[in-house]
């Protein structure tokens, strides 16, 4: 199956296979005009599988949202249709309305302003913590 | 201008200023009397307490300030729906500074967010409490003369009990401080927090469901209710509420030099006969409690003596 290359835009390479839709859905690509093409299952060397996104458009990406979901995620920059830049994600420090905190004790389950901010409390396994009532993101 | 949410939004140097002021008051009572005159305290309680809510009153009156407030959800415009954001912003025009109750988990720290005073957590769910942490502080470096150097029982419902993580998470940031955490298999301390602590150099922690064979090791011991509130299933509050009752026959296996603290209310985890032992400490922690908020709202409203 072809593909075409994009001229401007970014491609999202080595996403784990089956989580390119989750991205697609996070991202709000769909509110997108521009081309956008998910590749399910590529073969991949390192990976076995793996899922691609290509954007074919300069749009603003939240690399926290990336680097959330999935860390190991490459973010290849295209300009002209050649790669001008790479960018190895890591799991952001905070981040916000991006999940809900699902504790019902928590004060964001009853005042629905409230912005759902989680803060990265251990790098090394992960772990997000609500900052109002610091429950563990499951 | 400075929020106190979380007893970590506090230095041990801050700490350790703030138990000075309060032992100083103690000692020179007069000397306080008229720091905060013309200062008012707004003391919003969403949910019921006596003793916090009267404790932080009764502090400024002794300062020389004047309160206001209400003392549940129904008497505010919080059952109008309002937010805690406005809440906090209204308040915050007629009072200089706010100490506030909330059930919900997090919701004086949102009102921080907002507000143009200090606001203290007076108690957020079951997570933060932070002058009852100070209160404790106070209470055992009164007690013992030291905050290093302690083995600490903690004993009761450690997975709710929100003083109980407050005061973990202080005595963490003094040396050599072993705790040994007393509860039943469903209401232990939270795994996250034992994560927490089992890395930090001179801590340690053991876990037992056995009060007698603890007690004998322990230089403090804090008593914790099996609070109803916190559970949403009755038959599970019944079936943990008598878990551990300390009574004259346990405590003839401690120390002569062992303090126990309670936050207090009390149901019937501590027997009455024990009120009268030189080793109970909770109705002192009563006395600390108010004269610690005193030091803190000090602290926070920036007035010297």
């Amino acid at each position: 199956m072809n593909i075409d290359s994009i001229k401007c835009g970014f491609v999202l390479d080595h996403i784990k296979a089956g989580k390119s839709m989750e991205i697609y859905k996070y991202l709000e690509l769909d509110k997108l005009d521009c081309c956008v093409a998910i590749i399910k299952n590529v073969k991949s060397n390192k990976m076995g599988k793996k899922d691609i996104i290509k954007i074919d458009d300069e749009i603003d990406l939240n690399l926290n949202v990336l680097g959330y979901i999935d860390p190991d995620i490459t973010v290849n920059k295209i300009k002209d249709g050649v790669i001008v830049e790479k960018c190895h994600l890591e799991l952001p420090e905070k981040i916000a309305n991006i999940i809900t905190c699902k504790n019902p004790r928590c004060i964001t389950s009853t005042e629905q302003e409230i912005e759902h901010v989680f803060k990265l409390t251990d790098k090394k396994n992960g772990v997000y913590r609500c900052v109002y009532c610091e429950s563990e993101k499951k | 201008m400075r929020h106190i949410i979380d007893i970590k939004d506090l230095s041990v140097e801050e700490i350790n200023e703030i138990l000075d002021t309060a032992d100083d008051m103690i000692s020179n009572r007069e000397k306080y009397s008229h720091v905060c005159d013309g200062k008012k305290l707004a003391t919003l309680f969403f949910e019921p307490s006596t003793r916090t809510r009267l404790s932080f009153e009764a502090a400024m009156l002794e300062l020389g300030g004047s309160v206001l407030g209400f003392s549940t959800a129904e008497s505010s415009s919080a059952t109008k729906g309002e937010s805690v954001s406005d809440t906090v912003r209204t308040v915050g025009c007629y009072a200089d500074i706010i100490a506030m109750r909330h059930p919900k988990e997090g919701a004086p720290m949102v009102a921080s967010l907002k507000s143009p005073v200090p606001v203290i957590n007076a108690g957020d769910g079951g997570h933060n409490h932070p002058t009852q942490t100070l209160t404790d502080l106070l209470t055992i470096r009164r007690e013992k003369g030291r905050m290093s150097n302690l083995t600490v029982g903690m004993c009761g419902d450690l997975m709710f009990g929100r003083t109980v993580h407050s005061l973990v998470n202080a005595l963490v940031r003094y040396d050599n401080i072993n705790f040994v955490f007393i509860s039943p298999d469903e209401l232990k301390i939270p795994d996250y927090l034992k994560h927490e602590i089992s890395n930090i150099e001179g801590i340690s922690f053991v876990e037992t469901d056995c009060l007698e064979s603890a007690i004998g090791d322990l230089d403090i011991l804090y008593m914790t209710r099996v609070q109803k509130e916190r559970f949403f299933n009755e038959a599970d509050y019944i079936r943990l509420k008598d878990s551990y009752i300390l009574d004259m026959q346990k405590l003839a296996l401690a120390k002569d030099d062992l303090a126990i603290l309670h936050p207090l209310p009390r149901v019937n985890e501590i027997s009455r006969e024990v009120d009268d032992d030189k080793r109970a400490c909770y109705f002192k922690q009563v006395e600390n409690g108010k004269i610690v908020r005193k030091a803190l709202m000090m602290k926070l409203l920036e007035v010297e003596v």
